[in-house]
């Protein structure tokens, strides 16, 4: 019987099923379904990362435009352009706009894309979870967004401090929603971490050993922990605030035998690993693209992910250096200045690391590698202002002034966006199979590096000559005047490379010169499969024999088959050698997460206004999670990998 | 990246979360325009010539805000109205937080007697605070006994709390005050 | 050396005459509406403040040096001062950490222009290291073409041993840098045993309480916005607060230190020289956290002693009929409600101490230089000055406002 004959009957991939065949059979099995409703219960994990991205870029806009006005009102001193209501209000929405509804929700969102293609694998672990994860973020953003937009926009700050925050002094529900979306956001941030955590562990293409994955997965699993430690602490703290505003508690009231720094710690127990749930990820980022585009495997790979780990252990050790001028004990507070010293050494190694592979490579400049360069440039500076910080003395000086704008400025934006900008560059042929511009890539970068550093390099010295932060106006005469208007016109120039980056994006979507599957030579698995990717990531399961496998295997690669090709799939291997285990089954779309998703938004904005909707509003979510969890009769249990 | 289906729904929402939220987040520093003195409509009687004269527009200016709300806790505090009035429980000064009314329960009837002054001890603040401020504590001793909306009253404050927030305040429905003098058996 | 944005007065009441109006009025941009705001220009003792130095400097040519750079500094600390002319021209000021005139902020100061030099070397060394990776594979053009080659051994090896050396280095460095910051945080913590003095400051949305102590309770006494401190003399300053979180922030003396509801705090502060400085609410603390500053003053011992006993005495009666009028709208309209003037019936404790409020150097917690015109300006419209500050719009007719300005002008 020749395998075309055999076909109708064959289940599995492998030699016995043409490469046509199984292409259609895997097709068929993991498309998402046409139509709103397919597009509604879809499941792909590519799908919903590019719905994170693309949402996360939106708000990413918006907070930026925030920033623009903000910058406008500062331009000059005295300027009545925004009212100090308003200006509070704005800058309390671009900092929690940039931290939670853009920067960890981008980061995210490219895990979720690029993680299961990486490790090679068909699906993320739980998709549904994931497509849910989605639904509440963007519910929780929204929900922000139209409050800001009817006036009930936060104005404490993005770190919310109570008792400014707290029912006093804050009449109204303008934090309640500010403390809402935290909830909605971190929600979804903890699901994604456990999708990532389990599919890096367990669905890693078979040859993966632990020492072979991709410095972006390490980056993001390191990343996945700390959000896993770090976020229960903020949601913590989010509730007993709204516990507080809303039903009277007394937690953060000192007459009552509560505490106002209570916040701060819970706060900065989650704050400051938040940062390096940022950075690490653009780490990741930073050391996919250098050793692609210097053409060398990258040098270090060890010791990176070693400083990988050390950064997400020291990364919870070194909030207080939020609260220096709090008057916490000094013995204290010299334990944490060591500790921020020392995160100076896993930093310092990853520079040497990048530079290393750099200096040993044969580097070619394309826009990603212009990022990357505009990342170790000014996250360096960043980095070392970060140590001007560490010490008491110097930051009781400049502790939330405009040095400490700068600061995060540097380090978030040199740490974070340069490398995720160069990252959209390095994918965006793999997500939508067009490159984007060169040229107009060129210009992004150049407005993009002279912007910002017009725009921020100027507010250290603003900061050391005693400007405060989130003020909405400062009086002439104090020597900041043209500084400020430095800092204004910088902004103009940035905005004017995102403006060139958006523009881009736009053509290229259309007109872009489409792309092969591996369009820059690189060595990782997402790249062994086409641009973009079918629904089932990869025809057959990749084998891997190295840490840069399309370098080594350049013929191609081994495959391993075996997998259903008439039901969705995966292949599990072990945690350390990523030795093949079982066959896993892999759920289908369904309607139900956007259902459970509606269902936790009423709840949660509900229980805004009154505390019974969290009874009321379990009601709905249960119905969303019987819906959910209900029994399929397809047979759903893992089934031994077949010899 | 939002479906049409969606996004109908959100404006829906938005339209009615709109008329809601505008009034009560609005934070208006300055109050009402400075230079009218004395509130126009106060009903000293609940028989009137043809219709009755339509509230006070300051009354849904500042009951419903939140922002009002919360100014008026803290002057009733820094006026020492609680001197009297304690934290509304009433003490040389009648309970603000049941439903008795002596002079009125409407917000342009409690601003007269703070302006006014009643017999008994209450003394007139004509002059002494600025009229702003009066509809702001006027309105917050409404929200004593529930009849300011809730999404709008005070929260607990940052010190000892005696009894449930006002924004958790039992509503008491105003009994038939009697605007002409104290008649209410116990009530001077 | 002149003001940079001095309006006319606004009122024809307005104090004294402004040495830089021509200039004043070339650079006003505001409306005249707002020419009150703009008037932030400080006055008085002929010295004018704003020293505005930032970009209007030729950036050759010699530079001032800030005070206190040249006398005994360290080699690295002149290569430092040579090293950023810019931030140099603009470190001076009254609100400039880079400008000190304390013991503390002297020290931190140091400490900071070490940092920066030792950080800057660090940075210069990385950039250097970055360019030279960058275009030094041009040399490299003998190596197999294509996109992966395996790293020959000794590279390899060559670069671990950098990386090594790397990672011990900059251990070191921030070992050292550790060790630098702990001292200097001691040596400025030591200073507390010595200060003679105790300052209660409370801070209330948005302006300062600020409470003189004395073993002798007659001897305390109460002010507002303003500190003023004997040189040479350290002095605790305890904090408090009584709403919100603040931060009491005077950067030509020392960092800053919070004021947190429920807890209290304490600094030291000494100021080496005689001066004028400026401090600011440096924690975000509501509508006006912007218009939240204070004004320090650092004088002689015996000038300090005298207005000790100036502030120890009640409000001088009015001496015309103008402001004996004054005092009576101020005790019967609302200004009594919120305000205290010693010596008389208005003993709120709601608003700033008004006994002599006319001693002081600025109006409104920093926001406005102290004047007549500003006085009435402010007065007149608080809200316009100070969106959503506590100070209430008065209805006062004209008549009342001068009485009541000629009043409050005479409480020195």
């Amino acid at each position: 019987m020749s395998p075309r004959d055999a076909s109708p009957f064959i289940r599995r991939d492998g030699p016995a099923l043409e490469e046509v065949e199984t292409y259609a059979r895997l097709e068929r099995t993991w498309a998402t379904p046409p139509g709103l409703w397919g597009w509604l219960s879809s499941v792909d994990h590519k799908q919903v990362g590019r719905r994170y991205i693309v949402t996360a870029f939106v708000f990413f806009l918006l907070a930026g435009l925030l920033a623009l006005a903000m910058r406008m009102q500062l331009a000059g001193p005295e300027q009545t352009l925004l009212t100090p209501d308003r200006y509070n209000q704005i800058f309390t929405m671009h900092g929690t706009t940039m931290m939670f509804l853009f920067a960890v929700p981008v980061m995210e969102a490219f895990a979720i894309y690029l993680v299961p293609l990486m490790v090679g694998t068909r699906a993320i672990a739980f998709p549904r979870l994931n497509a849910f994860s989605y639904w509440v973020y963007l519910a929780g953003g929204v929900m922000l967004w139209v409050a800001f937009i009817l006036n009930v926009g936060p104005d404490v700050g993005w770190f919310s401090y109570v008792p400014l925050a707290g029912p006093q002094f804050s009449p109204g529900k303008r934090t309640d929603f500010w403390a809402q979306m935290i909830t909605f956001t971190e929600v979804a941030a903890l699901a994604v971490a456990v999708e990532i955590i389990v599919t890096v562990f367990k669905q890693r293409a078979p040859g993966m050993s632990l020492n072979r994955i991709p410095l972006f997965v390490w980056g993001q699993l390191v990343t996945s922990f700390m959000v896993v430690f770090a976020m229960p602490a903020v949601m913590v703290s989010s509730s007993m605030l709204i516990m507080d505003r809303l039903i009277g508690t007394h937690f953060f009231n000192p007459a009552e035998g509560g505490d106002a720094l209570l916040w701060q710690h819970l706060f900065w127990f989650f704050g400051h690993p938040e940062v390096y749930i940022i950075f690490l990820p653009a780490t990741g980022f930073v050391s996919s693209i250098l050793p692609t585009f210097a053409r060398r495997p990258i040098f270090g790979y060890t010791a990176l992910v070693l400083a990988l780990v050390a950064t997400g252990f020291l990364g919870f050790g070194l909030w207080v250096h939020h609260m220096f001028v709090t008057g916490l004990p000094h013995l204290g507070n010299s334990f944490y200045t060591a500790a921020s010293m020392a995160i100076a050494v896993p930093s310092g190694i990853q520079i040497f690391c990048w530079l290393a592979t750099l200096w040993d490579g044969r580097p070619r400049f394309a826009t990603p590698l212009l990022f990357v360069i505009g990342f170790i440039v000014i996250f360096v500076l960043g980095g070392l202002s970060g140590i001007m910080l560490a010490s008491v003395p110097i930051d009781s000086q400049v502790h939330d002034t405009y040095f400490v704008v700068a600061h995060f400025h540097y380090v978030l934006i040199g740490g974070a966006v340069f490398p995720l900008f160069g990252a959209v560059y390095y994918w965006f042929p793999k997500f939508t199979g067009r490159m984007l511009s060169e040229r107009a890539g060129a210009w992004n970068f150049g407005l993009f590096f002279v912007g910002f550093n017009l725009a921020f390099f100027p507010m250290h010295i603003l900061g050391l000559i005693g400007m405060p932060r989130r003020v909405y106006s400062y009086p002439a005469g104090l020597g900041w005047d043209d500084l400020n208007l430095l800092a204004t016109a910088g902004a103009t120039i940035l905005a004017a490379g995102v403006l060139v980056f958006l523009g881009n994006v736009w053509h290229s979507l259309k007109y872009g010169l489409v792309a092969d599957d591996n369009p820059w030579g690189a060595a990782t698995l997402e790249w062994a499969t086409t641009s973009p990717p079918p629904s089932f990531n990869f025809v057959h399961i990749p084998v891997v024999t190295g840490s840069n496998p399309l370098w080594e295997e350049p013929d191609g690669l081994p495959v391993v088959g075996g997998l259903r090709v008439d039901q969705r799939e995966l292949l599990l291997t072990s945690v350390v050698d990523a030795e093949p285990e079982v066959r896993e089954p892999s759920p289908e779309p369904s309607i139900w997460p956007l259902l459970s998703a509606t269902a936790v938004t009423i709840l949660f904005i509900g229980s805004i206004f009154t505390p019974w909707a969290v009874v009321w509003g379990s009601i709905p979510l249960a119905v969303g999670l019987i819906g959910w969890f209900w029994p399929k009769s397809a047979p759903d249990t893992p089934e031994p990998v077949i010899d | 990246m939002s479906s049409p289906c969606r996004r109908s729904v959100s404006l829906a929402v938005l339209a009615v979360l709109a008329l809601a939220a505008c009034d009560r987040e609005e934070r208006e520093p300055r109050g009402a325009p400075v230079g009218e003195s004395g509130p126009q409509a106060i009903a000293q009687g609940s028989l009137y010539a043809g219709e009755p004269s339509p509230p006070d527009p300051r009354r849904q200016e500042y009951e419903g805000n939140a922002y009002h709300l919360a100014q008026g806790k803290q002057l009733y505090v820094w006026f020492n109205c609680n001197g009297c009035h304690s934290n509304g429980g009433g003490d040389i000064g009648p309970p603000l937080m049941d439903d008795t009314w002596i002079y009125g329960d409407s917000l342009e009837n409690i601003f007269a007697t703070i302006v006014q002054g009643r017999p008994n001890g209450m003394p007139s603040f004509r002059n002494k605070i600025p009229e702003t401020q009066i509809w702001e504590i006027a309105a917050y001793v409404r929200s004593m006994s529930g009849q300011t909306p809730t999404a709008a009253s005070p929260g607990r404050n940052d010190s000892l709390n005696a009894k449930p927030a006002e924004q958790r305040a039992p509503k008491a429905e105003p009994k038939q005050s009697n605007p002409g003098g104290p008649q209410v058996e116990g009530r001077q | 050396m002149t003001a940079r944005l001095a309006a006319p007065s606004p009122s024809p009441a307005g104090r004294g005459r402004d040495p830089c109006a021509a200039l004043g009025e070339a650079k006003l941009r505001l409306p005249p509406a707002q020419a009150l705001l703009a008037r932030k220009a400080w006055e008085g003792e002929g010295k004018v403040f704003p020293r505005n130095l930032a970009l209007t400097l030729p950036l050759c040519g010699p530079l001032p040096l800030p005070p206190g750079a040249g006398e005994g500094a360290a080699p690295w600390r002149r290569a430092a001062l040579a090293l950023c002319p810019l931030a140099l021209s603009a470190c001076q000021g009254i609100q400039s950490a880079l400008d000190p005139a304390g013991h503390q902020s002297g020290r931190i100061a140091g400490l900071w222009w070490l940092f920066l030099a030792v950080l800057a070397a660090i940075y210069a060394l990385v950039l250097v290291l970055l360019l030279i990776a960058a275009f030094r594979s041009r040399r490299r053009r003998s190596l197999p073409p294509g996109p992966a080659f395996r790293p020959e051994e000794p590279t390899e090896r060559r670069l671990t041993r950098g990386l090594t050396a790397w990672a011990v280095g900059t251990a070191a460095i921030v070992l050292t840098l550790t060790g630098f910051s702990y001292a200097v945080d001691r040596d400025i913590l030591a200073l507390g045993h010595r200060a003679e003095l105790t300052i209660e400051v409370t801070a209330k949305q948005w302006w300062w309480q600020v409470k003189y102590d004395d073993p002798v309770p007659n001897r305390s006494f109460e002010t507002a916005n303003e500190i003023r401190l004997p040189v040479g003399v350290p002095v605790r300053v305890v904090l408090k607060s009584q709403d919100v979180i603040h931060s009491f922030w005077v950067p030509n003396l020392h960092g800053k230190t919070d004021l947190i509801p429920g807890r209290v705090n304490e600094t030291v502060i000494v100021a080496d020289r005689e001066g004028r400085y400026r401090g600011q609410c440096a924690e975000f603390c509501g509508f006006q956290h912007a218009n939240m500053a204070l004004d320090v003053v650092a004088m002689p011992r015996e000038q300090f002693d005298a207005w000790r006993e100036s502030q120890l005495a009640p409000a001088s009666a009015p001496s015309d009929d103008r402001s004996r009028e004054g005092q009576r709208v101020f005790l019967t309209s609302a200004c009594v409600m919120c305000h205290t003037v010693r010596g008389t019936t208005a003993a709120s404790r709601v608003g700033p101490d008004l006994t002599h409020v006319a001693a002081r150097p600025s109006l409104a917690a920093g926001t406005l230089p102290y004047s007549k015109g500003n006085l009435a300006g402010w007065i007149a419209d608080p809200q316009r000055i100070k969106p959503g500050s506590q100070m209430p719009v008065v209805d006062l007719s004209a008549d009342q406002l001068q009485s009541v300005l000629a009043y409050l002008d005479g409480l020195k």
